[in-house]
């Protein structure tokens, strides 16, 4: 094992994992993030904690990641190109194993003009694959990226991002191969409902032979409402809706599409399940964590192994 | 070349507003071509503010001179034998102009009149995008031609990210995705197996972050 | 201010605006005395820098009259003014001398009534606007 990571021992042990996702508060808040974890607990092997999301400034995903460490849960710790670099990046992931977190997600984070302070400078010192390859190298050689030999080495679960309906389409297995071969552990998607496509990108992931060498989630959102999967259809870029499952959602009267979007997660679960090379799957119910425990029941994913 | 756009003419007026007498400098090269601090750019802003100043009750004597380059000491050696007249000197010129005009002539200060940009290449008459982010170690031969420094919004060396979106940037529709650009470009040239090769993390030295810059040719100092 | 009366000048091309002023006159077709025209031999010809001189020696108004769109005698002459004259309005806008006393019009060769009017109405509107800002801040600077 590379690391303490429960997330690792499950995938390890071949069970189908199931991460969740957590976006930390925009204040000194403790209560609410205690609150929100709450729902998590027990229905994820581990749980995503985002890095100023939208580059909105939130809660440190470090600090975030330490409180969810506190309260018995497995953190993921996101952390994105955009805010740090080299050296930051170095000594953040020092801090966060010696406390103890020992998954983290390596990001390319959303450009500043969509956030709070779009005037700031846009760091990128290293971009995501650069970053999986220095984490790989800081836990597996004891090096740090300028070459001096590290004490005691981070043993972290390194993961990335990837999306399998960005564009171009065909370059995106080929971008997920180089994330592999920088050293990702783990793969989590953005949220999927071309279940297809989807397909077809696990098939070429297959072929390639990257899920021998990587576990890939496929990541799955609960559309709440018909509202919701317009928009998630129109708005959202490399976001991928088929009209069938928007009118799926409209087709119910406003009272029941939250149900029917339940029932749908359930439905591409099971698919997700019998699909060759999806490893498990990572639940971003953004705002919606009170649902988590009813998802993870109705879809079969409880209890989660202890391993 | 460097491209630079006029400053608004309240922050002109207000730079100029101590002074009776000015000199107005415009420079012959780069501002010249995006239109922002050649000799024309320069009767046209010497006209706004005679006019803007008239109207204020406050007259402003601006004389118009433009040099071949403001960058090169020789040239703004020309200036020497007129300047003591003016009260400032404003300057149409990039900043490395204004600098170089500015340390040259150190009795009287030396005002910029544009803002300066980036390093670019016109596109079509009257457009102008950035290409060069001067970073002192050239990848292009990798990419296809296309910087992935200047060109992506976010630097990246294995791109694109996942905000690319038919080929566009996540920032904005009007911003081409570098990566998308880039893949295009290898495949024309027959070269994908360099985008499956994993870009090392950039010597940042070599650019700004390593301080500011010099290059010395001994083999060119008389 | 009644007895205000603006002094006009207008970029008039040869093939064109020039010419249809001249019909104007052998019709007997009268525009206000302060209309000052000056002939070029393409609208294309006038560099923003002239409509600026001529407004910062006093003129209160500046008319580019050019060419139909589409029948300039040096194919885009015409198009290349109106660009240049927005360029001007918008300078003008920015130190507070109005744009509005710049202006692009498009007359054909046998138009004498049509420049007739433009150089009316064109000078009645400066005329509501009043004198050159400038003329006042220079009374004031005196």
């Amino acid at each position: 094992m590379k690391s303490d990571s429960n997330l690792e021992k499950v995938l390890a042990a071949g069970h189908f994992a199931v991460t969740g996702e957590l976006g930390p508060p925009r204040g000194a808040n403790l209560q609410a993030i205690k609150d929100k974890a709450s729902h998590l607990k027990g229905m994820v092997d581990a749980v995503n904690v985002t890095d100023n999301q939208t580059a909105v400034v939130r809660m440190a995903s470090w600090a975030v990641s330490l409180v969810l460490k506190e309260m018995g849960m497995e953190p993921n710790y996101q952390m994105v190109c955009r805010d740090r670099n080299r050296l930051a990046m170095q000594s953040d992931i020092l801090g966060a194993a010696a406390l103890g977190i020992n998954t983290m997600l390596c990001l390319s984070g959303d450009h500043p003009s969509f956030g709070d302070h779009p005037q700031a400078a846009n760091v990128h010192d290293i971009d995501s694959i650069q970053q999986i390859q220095m984490v790989a190298a800081m836990r597996d050689e004891g090096r740090f990226m300028g070459g001096a030999e590290i004490d005691t080495p981070p043993r972290m679960f390194v993961g990335a991002a990837a999306n399998p309906f960005g564009d171009p389409f065909e370059l995106r297995v080929l971008r997920l191969g180089k994330k592999v071969a920088a050293g990702a552990d783990f793969i989590q998607t953005q949220c999927i409902y071309n279940m297809e496509r989807f397909a077809e990108y696990m098939r070429q992931a297959n072929d390639m032979g990257l899920t021998e060498r990587t576990k890939i989630l496929a990541g799955v959102t609960p559309l709440k409402s018909a509202g919701m999967a317009r928009y998630m259809a129109n708005k959202v870029p490399g976001m991928d809706v088929p009209p069938e499952v928007v009118k799926r959602i409209a087709d119910q009267p406003k009272e029941k599409q939250a149900e029917e979007g339940i029932k749908l997660l359930c439905e591409q679960i099971e698919q997700l399940r019998e699909m060759p090379g999806v490893a498990g799957i990572h639940l971003m119910a953004i705002e919606w964590e009170h649902r988590v425990p009813e998802i993870a029941e109705r879809a079969g994913l409880l209890p989660r192994p202890q391993v | 070349m460097i491209t630079a756009e006029r400053k608004p003419m309240e922050e002109i007026l207000r730079s100029v507003e101590p002074y009776g007498k000015i000199l107005l400098v415009g420079c012959n090269e780069c501002v010249t071509v995006c239109h922002a601090g050649g000799r024309k750019e320069v009767a046209m802003l010497a006209s706004a503010l005679r006019m803007g100043r008239l109207k204020q009750g406050a007259p402003l004597t601006v004389d118009e001179l433009t040099l071949e380059r403001q960058c090169d000491p020789e040239y703004a050696d020309e200036l020497a034998r007129v300047i003591d007249q003016y009260d400032a000197v404003c300057s149409m010129a990039c900043g490395c102009g204004v600098q170089t005009v500015a340390e040259r002539y150190r009795g009287l200060p030396v005002l910029p009149m544009v803002n300066t940009a980036f390093m670019g290449a016109s596109e079509k008459n009257g457009v102008w995008a950035e290409r060069c982010a001067g970073c002192g170690n050239c990848v292009l031969g990798m990419t296809g031609g296309i910087c992935p420094i200047a060109r992506c919004s976010k630097r990246i060396f294995n791109g694109p990210c996942g905000g690319s979106t038919k080929g566009k940037c996540e920032i904005s529709p009007d911003v081409d995705c570098a990566w998308q650009l880039i893949w295009d470009r290898l495949k024309q040239l027959g070269q994908t197996e360099l985008y499956s090769q994993i870009m090392a993390p950039k010597d940042w030295r070599s650019a700004r972050d390593g301080g500011p810059r010099r290059i010395v040719r001994e083999d060119m100092a008389i | 201010m009644s007895d205000f009366e603006p002094v006009v000048v207008v970029f008039a091309c040869d093939y064109c605006a020039y010419t249809a002023a001249d019909v104007a006159g052998r019709m007997n077709l009268s525009y206000p005395t302060g209309v000052r025209i000056l002939r070029v031999p393409c609208t294309g010809k006038v560099e923003p820098q002239y409509i600026m001189q001529a407004l910062q020696k006093g003129a209160d108004g500046v008319m580019v009259a050019g060419c139909l769109v589409g029948d300039c005698h040096f194919k885009n002459g015409n198009l290349r003014a109106a660009v240049r004259v927005k360029r001007v309005q918008g300078l003008l806008d920015e130190i507070g001398i109005g744009g509005e006393r710049v202006a692009m019009v498009h007359v054909s060769a046998g138009q004498g009534a049509q420049f007739a009017e433009a150089a009316t109405e064109f000078s009645r509107k400066i005329g509501e606007m009043g004198p050159n800002p400038i003329k006042q801040g220079a009374k004031a600077a005196a």
